[in-house]
């Protein structure tokens, strides 16, 4: 039952045409214009304040929840600190196909005249190429690794319970303890967390008085309402906005307002690379939950419309506009909040709860891209909360993704976190985990795979553009398969090596010109250490890079393993030659296709090339330290990363040509596994998932084979198998192939239909062809 | 076997062939009377176009086959059936297959038609969990006509292993065994041996055209008529009413 009330909201919010909105970038340099000589962290907790204190307050028509980071629903602002768009930047972001955003005239002349003269020359963006090294571009050109922060601040922060236990004036008061605690004399860090821990104070208050101004104009709203009831609404909002977030929430309803307040402080303060979001929301909400309804405040109705209300927020706040590499990797308005139901409590036991169900019938009920919501899924939880899942993922719009609590436990300890955090933890973005509120995990960029094959196969050149961008690893004609395996690894090594001194200065850099001490307030222990969340305050700091195209690379390794030395049916020049035409004969290509053993059939031969491939990447990332105390790690997802990895690298010896999509995720190349999903969750369960940080694993399922309880049962089964294999996460489309087709010629028709894309969902019409043709090419599976 | 919509033309095929019994005239044909199995042709087409369909296995091959997926029986309580073809005909095969899967607990189905010796059945019998057990027709003459044998042995058999746990699935037919009169004779009987518990409705489905092609049979042997829903819950509540669990497909 969905009240009249959201039916308009979710309508307002679905219509609504994302659009830049000036006003973050105007108030940023009318303030920097007239700031004086402060610290860094001051002057930008001072510009944060400033944009609070002045941004228009936006209280929409019936809205229960309030606030918006924009002027409007949809309007997007720019962060021309980090990224300047330039006039060319926004007739592309106007103009472009996927993900446009309206620019008006306004805009542009806005741009022209104050934001580009201004920060021109003095960007994030500037200063990071400006830091990497001549290699390291040329890599970055050729497509073997993109650059997360190139244009986007680092964040995938995931919130705890702190702020449902605590007001900012609580958090003030800490902070003053640690500024009264400062040791002058033999700290030599003492004015640098000074600066750090004043400017979480001012960031603390700025959101106050942007909860007070909401206060104030629900106030003047009420008083002009004629609806009695809607006055009444506005009245209690007003009441709302003034408790929190300067105080702990007392009810259901202020906590979802005390989360969305500090929401829109973290991507007002930065366009942090996404997911920030609450997290174990089920958790977080049930005590509110359970005493409000004992105490005759809530009706479960009231509790459904508020947590509908809340998901419309989140829908309302498209990413911020990408452009160039950074587009091509993550095309999408999906900003990855991906909220948590399931999985265990702190102290171990069954976290199912009543509030569980009705989020998922919620995530059901709105079908919107945003926010995500995934399950976790613990040996201790019920089949029937499984099943729940399934039912809503039957509906066939990718959501919610299933998440095995039992080996994100394992991942947690693997990475040394204590057995508290990693049970208050899980998966955010895609599939990445973290120790809500208390992690920094900062996923760097996605390494391609094949590329690195391809740039091996010919002697450290790239064949793309001729230009020498690897290391001379010999002539491949002359190897035998063990030589080029090493000559592969050698060539990784050089690339991860670029790549992680590359994040080693990125990472310096934010710390150095980009504090964000808002976000700091919310992370453990950046208070406590009077350090930055960009500069190792967290308790844990994790850093990753994305391997990409396992099934694409283990079936090329396994094409030349199989067909040049075992069984000899060609050679190495033979080989080259055919990639090099882009398989003039068909005949040679569909060999390849055909008759080489591929990953994803539970076949020994190709899982093994996978298990060592995997090996390979492992053992060149993991723990090597960061610049932040904490170490690199490595994990397996792609968000749209593959098309674009697929578009710079040529044909490939698994009968891949040349510009076509590379494998996504863990999931096998699109087409290969032909034994069903039992095998291929057999041959993913290979990887070791325990030491990875997060994999990510896609399976395309047609809607009549979850038409009844049998079926339902069936995959359920097939979910808890995976789970005892070791599996991290898996996903499911439930769409046919004629559906996708017809959604193809006639978008207009399918405005609501929505895919799981990688780690996320998205409207079918908006991710482009290509990527709409690659997953209609992901084997439909017809048969358990 | 031949996948039209696979096949590249390259002619591999017919180059390789010792019978020449492949030609193209312009499409891919096959001389079945001239074709030897000597599997040539399905070993040069690069493009999987021509398959044998099924493969020479030993019985620890098969074993291992199956013990790939005992974590999934583990997990649903399920298992593995043998079907075909007809599994009965390689008797010898599917007992020692039986024997080890016993052994290992791992729980057995046989899908047979029934229409095998009584004494190998019931040898058969002593090892397996399960039997999901066809009766296609009823009506005897109908039996003989569009199968080509009496069902008697078969009705025989059913009866004769009814201590048994035993699905029997009943292919529905619009207009070949869906009349009152067959459905009455066809409840009457496996309630009469009570121990049958379900009966799985197969609604019949023109599925197996695409196969037919893909044998290069141009006349499908035999073509029927897809029941209407109507029919199929009617049908559903009748053999109910014989106190038989009636489930549709499976």
């Amino acid at each position: 039952m969905i009240s009249e009330r959201v039916l308009q909201l979710r309508a307002q919010s679905v219509t609504a045409t994302p659009f830049i909105s000036t006003e973050r970038a105007e108030l940023l340099t009318e303030f920097y214009a007239k700031s004086g000589p402060v610290s860094t962290p001051v002057a930008r907790a001072s510009a944060f304040k400033y944009i609070l204190e002045h941004k228009k307050i936006y209280i929409g028509e019936g809205e229960l929840i309030v606030g918006e980071r924009g002027p409007s629903p949809k309007a997007t602002p720019t962060y021309p600190e980090l990224c300047c768009h330039t006039l060319d930047d926004l007739e592309v972001l106007a103009s472009r196909e996927m993900q446009p955003f309206s620019v008006d005239e306004d805009t542009k002349k806005c741009y022209r005249e104050k934001i580009i003269p201004f920060w021109q020359g003095k960007t994030m963006r500037e200063r990071v190429f400006a830091a990497m090294s001549k290699e390291w571009m040329d890599a970055f050109h050729a497509g073997v690794f993109t650059e997360f922060m190139e244009q986007r601040a680092p964040g995938h922060a995931v919130l705890d319970n702190k702020i449902y236990r605590k007001g900012l004036q609580d958090f003030i008061r800490e902070i003053h303890e640690q500024l009264h605690n400062l040791d002058y004399f033999n700290d030599l860090k003492a004015y640098e967390k000074e600066q750090e821990l004043k400017a979480m104070e001012i960031a603390a208050r700025a959101l106050v008085t942007y909860a007070n101004r909401h206060a104030e104009n629900a106030r003047e709203l009420a008083a002009a309402e004629k609806n009695p009831q809607r006055k009444e609404e506005l009245e209690k909002i007003a009441d709302i906005c003034s408790h929190v977030p300067a105080h702990a929430p007392r009810t259901f309803w202020e906590a979802l307002q005390m989360y969305w307040f500090v929401h829109l402080g973290v991507i007002t303060e930065l366009n942090v690379w996404d997911s920030f979001n609450p997290g174990r929301l089920d958790q977080h909400l049930y005590p509110f939950y359970q005493k409000d309804l004992e105490e005759g405040r809530l009706t479960k109705e009231m509790a459904r419309e508020l947590l509908q209300c809340f998901w419309i927020k989140f829908n309302n706040q498209p990413a911020p506009p990408k452009v160039d590499i950074t587009e091509e990797q993550s095309g999408t308005y999906q900003d990855f909040a991906l909220l948590n139901v399931g999985g265990l409590t702190e102290k171990g036991e069954d976290a199912v709860c009543e509030l569980s169900y009705m989020i998922l019938e919620v995530v059901e009920e709105m079908r919107l891209i945003m926010p995500s919501a995934c399950v976790q899924l613990s040996s201790k939880n019920a089949d029937r909360f499984l099943k729940k899942a399934i039912h809503v993922i039957k509906q066939g719009f990718g959501q919610p993704s299933i998440f095995n609590t039992d080996v994100i436990m394992q991942e947690f300890l693997h990475a040394g976190k204590s057995m508290n955090d990693a049970r208050a933890g899980g998966p955010s973005g895609c599939v990445t985990i973290s120790a809500f509120g208390k992690e920094s995990c900062t996923l760097t960029g996605y390494c391609n795979w094949p590329k690195i094959l391809e740039i091996t196969l010919h002697n450290g050149i790239d064949p793309k553009t001729g230009n020498r961008v690897g290391l001379q690893t010999g002539d491949p004609s002359s190897f035998t398969f063990e030589e080029l395996l090493s000559a592969y690894k050698k060539q990784l090594k050089h690339f991860v090596d670029i790549k992680v001194k590359g994040n080693n200065i990125i990472e310096r850099l934010y710390a150095q010109y980009m504090p964000a001490p808002f976000m700091s307030l919310l992370v453990d222990d950046c208070v406590k250490k009077g350090k930055d969340y960009h500069d190792g305050g967290p308790r844990y700091n994790s850093t990753y890079i994305q391997g990409v195209g396992i099934g694409t690379l283990t079936d090329s390794l396994s094409a030349v393993k199989y067909h040049v030395f075992d069984k000899k049916t060609m050679t190495m020049e033979e080989l080259l030659d055919a990639l090099q035409g882009n398989f003039a004969s068909e005949k040679v290509r569909q060999m390849l296709v055909n008759e080489t053993p591929a990953y994803g059939n539970d076949d020994e031969y190709a899982d093994g090339v996978a298990q060592e491939v995997f090996e390979a990447y492992f053992s060149v990332i993991d723990g090597r330290p960061n610049t932040k105390g904490g170490t690199y790690r490595v994990n397996l997802l792609p968000t749209t990363v593959h098309i674009y990895f697929g578009q710079v690298t040529g044909a490939t010896p698994n009968g891949r040509k040349a510009g076509e999509p590379l494998s996504d995720g863990i999931s096998p190349s699109q087409g290969a596994d032909i034994h069903g999903p039992t095998a291929v969750i057999k041959s993913a369960a290979k990887i070791d998932h325990a030491r990875t940080g997060g994999t990510l694993l896609n399976q395309k399922f047609m809607p009549q084979l979850l038409q009844d309880e049998a079926g339902i049962t069936n995959l359920a089964h097939l979910v808890r198998t995976y789970f005892r294999l070791g599996g991290h996460h898996i996903q499911f489309n439930v769409a046919d192939a004629k559906t996708l087709r017809d959604a193809q010629q006639h978008p207009e028709k399918y405005r609501d239909l929505i895919v799981r894309v990688a780690g996320y969902s998205d409207y079918f019409v908006d991710i482009g062809k290509k990527l709409q043709d690659e997953i209609i090419a992901r084997t439909e599976q017809q048969h358990f | 076997m031949w996948w039209k919509e696979r096949c590249i033309a390259c002619k591999e095929c017919q180059n390789v062939c010792p019978q020449t019994a492949i030609s193209f005239s312009p499409e891919f044909a096959l001389d079945r009377k001239k074709c030897d199995l000597c599997r040539e042709c399905t070993i040069v087409c690069p493009s999987g176009a021509l398959q044998i369909v099924g493969e020479d296995m030993t019985v620890p091959q098969v074993l291992k086959e199956i013990e790939k997926d005992t974590i999934f029986y583990d997990e649903s309580g399920g298992g593995v059936t043998f079907s075909g073809g007809e599994p009965l005909m390689q008797p010898d095969f599917l007992y020692t297959l039986l024997k080890e899967c016993q052994s290992q607990s791992i729980h057995t189905a046989v899908d047979t038609c029934g229409y095998a010796h009584s004494k190998i059945l019931l040898r058969i019998s002593e090892q397996v969990d399960l039997f999901l057990y066809d009766v296609k027709v009823i009506n005897d003459e109908t039996h003989k006509e569009t199968t080509g044998v009496s069902n008697r042995l078969i009705l025989e058999n059913l009866k004769m292993l009814s201590h048994k746990d035993i699905i029997v699935r009943f292919p529905l037919i619009g207009g070949l065994n869906d009349s009152e009169k067959d459905i009455a004779e066809l409840g009457e009987f496996l309630s009469s041996l009570k121990t049958i518990k379900t009966v799985s409705i197969l609604p019949y489905h023109r599925g197996g055209a695409g196969k037919a092609a893909r044998l290069l049979n141009p006349q499908p042997h035999f073509v029927g008529e897809p029941p209407s829903a109507e029919t199929l819950d009617a049908i559903t509540e009748k053999l109910k009413n014989f106190g038989l669990q009636v489930s549709i497909g499976g």
